[in-house]
């Protein structure tokens, strides 16, 4: 009788846990003491709304006057062109960077080459490269092809890189049995099984060099931003609102068109 | 038997595409190759400039070196500290703006396509808004500094991490979920015991992956005023200071190194 009645202790399915607890408070209590550095106070905020009324009513409507058009389709050719350049380009040297760095396909120490390449393309945004490429081979265009290209370098060869780990060496070695050269079992062993993800990632890389073109003319590498930016400058806040529309509907078609070329490649 | 054996088979031959395969591919190329083509054609690069690059070059690193590490504790050292807080404020804020629409987005949880639709029209346009451009706009609306760049890469995220949530949302398994319901747990419950513990790893791994990005981000909205390193850098640049832009360049490379073993190190910890 007194075992049946000796009930244990109604267990808690949600035990607190108190370490957690403790780390959401110092967050809340880190978001309190940042804004407060940053001068976040609520008078400030509310001021800036009725600004954004103001501001929203003079991007509204956009300007489609014929000089503005022509000037704008002139930047965003020229947007198109560098980030096609820069994804081709980027492509290219991408491939070989890519190959060195897989450790299951390269030596040790070319592998160590390839990661040091690689984290160094990815250390800086592609805006800050933009701004040493403008000084080293001046205003204009080729400096953001240039800036563009070392992102593009990082991203495409680190996720080559990691394809090319990932992937089956059972047929690779069965390449290899039959004395193929190395190209041949690069060509036959490697690519068939990472292609598909090689044309995903340089797709989406596509579309990211797209939208940095975009913005690389705010430090003179050449493109829309610099049109942008002066619009911009000069409260010309209309045509900024075309731009930024035309940028949107260019980076909507491109993203059409890379999830079009990722099903043709499947 | 014999006989069924000889009959004559209709011999197919084996293709690794179909005609539309092929079809598609060679639309590719052809397309691949006109764009590159046309670019190379019509881009206007101005060739006297290239004559002089490796002087240029050579002249930039010189004047970087020495830098200037007395500039570090005047400029650099407040704005290092503002632009990791905007980085870190901003992924909060896009987490906490970003949860809610995951939540309309996943389709498991609203069953309303109508809703589904308009949460990923929010995604997609906080995506493809770049974030100096959200910079931008925010410094027109509350004037330069740091709110408009917590703004610019809370918005600019949202994007991304409401896509993925919305993803995770609607892996989770559907087990807990019904033998939670079952027992007539309400919404919330559902929500807070159901799937929440079945999404917490992406969600943290999803902050951690965006504060890392947003790190280099916010280093730059500076250029557009948006608060942070960026402000002392594009100060040096147009003062052609270079020996303090060498500083900042690496004082950056330095955060975003410090980030990714931070991040690698919380993700190897929790995850």
């Amino acid at each position: 009788m007194t075992a049946g009645t000796a009930t244990p202790a109604a267990r808690n399915a949600f035990v607190p846990n108190w370490p957690r607890r403790l780390a959401f408070i110092a967050l809340g209590v880190y978001v309190v003491y940042a804004m407060s550095t940053l001068q976040f106070t609520w008078d400030r905020f509310s001021r800036g709304l009725g600004q954004g009324a103001k501001f929203l009513d003079r991007l509204w409507p956009p300007n489609f006057a014929a000089d503005k058009l022509l000037l704008m389709s002139e930047g965003l050719l020229e947007s198109v062109q560098i980030a096609i350049l820069a994804t081709a380009f980027g492509i290219v040297l991408a491939i070989p960077i890519g190959l060195m760095a897989a450790r299951n396909l390269a030596p040790a120490w070319m592998s160590w080459l390839g990661r040091v390449l690689i984290a160094l393309c990815r250390s800086f945004h592609p805006m800050i490269v933009a701004i040493l490429f403008v000084k080293a081979v001046g205003f204009g265009a080729l400096a953001g092809i240039l800036a563009l290209i070392v992102s593009s370098i990082g991203f495409i060869a680190k996720l080559f890189a990691e394809a090319i780990e990932e992937m089956s060496m059972k047929q690779v070695e069965a390449v290899r049995a039959t004395g193929a050269s190395w190209l041949n079992v690069l060509i036959m062993g490697v690519v068939p099984q990472v292609l598909a993800r090689f044309v995903g990632f340089s797709a989406y890389q596509l579309d990211s060099n797209l939208r940095n073109s975009t913005m690389v003319g705010i430090v003179g590498g050449g493109g829309i931003g610099a049109t942008l930016f002066t619009a911009y400058q000069r409260f010309d806040y209309d045509f900024v609102m075309t731009i930024l529309l035309a940028i949107i509907a260019i980076i909507m078609v491109s993203e059409l068109f890379s999830g079009w070329l990722r099903k043709v490649f499947q | 038997m014999s006989a069924t054996a000889s009959a004559p088979v209709a011999t197919r031959i084996w293709t690794r595409f179909t005609p539309a395969q092929r079809l598609g591919r060679f639309a590719f190329y052809l397309l691949a190759t006109a764009a590159i083509v046309w670019s190379l054609r019509k881009i206007e690069i101005i060739p006297e400039f290239l004559y002089d690059a490796p002087q240029q070059t050579w002249d930039l690193f010189q004047r970087m070196w020495p830098m200037d590490w007395a500039y570090y504790p005047k400029g650099v050292h407040d704005a290092l500290i503002e632009t990791f807080h905007i980085a870190t404020l901003g992924t909060l804020l896009s987490l906490l703006l970003g949860f809610p629409v995951a939540l309309l987005a996943a389709r498991n949880i609203t069953r309303s396509a109508t809703l589904n639709w308009l949460a990923q029209f929010i995604l997609v346009s906080s995506r493809s808004v770049n974030s100096l451009i959200w910079a931008l706009l925010f410094v027109a609306i509350f004037g330069p500094g740091a709110i408009a760049g917590v703004l610019a890469i809370g918005f600019r995220s949202i994007g991304f991490v409401g896509k993925l949530l919305a993803e995770a949302f609607e892996e989770a398994r559907a087990g807990p979920i019904e033998a939670l319901k079952a027992t007539g747990a309400p919404a919330s419950a559902v929500l807070a015991k159901g799937y929440w513990p079945q999404v917490e790893p992406s969600f943290w791994s999803v902050a951690l992956f965006r504060w890392d990005i947003n790190i280099r981000e916010s280093a730059i909205l500076g250029l557009v005023g948006a608060g942070g390193i960026g402000v002392a850098l594009d100060s040096a640049l147009n003062n052609l200071y270079w020996d303090q832009v060498g500083l900042i360049l690496l004082v950056i490379f330095a955060i975003v190194i410090a980030t990714e073993f931070v991040t690698s190190y919380i993700r190897g910890k929790i995850i």
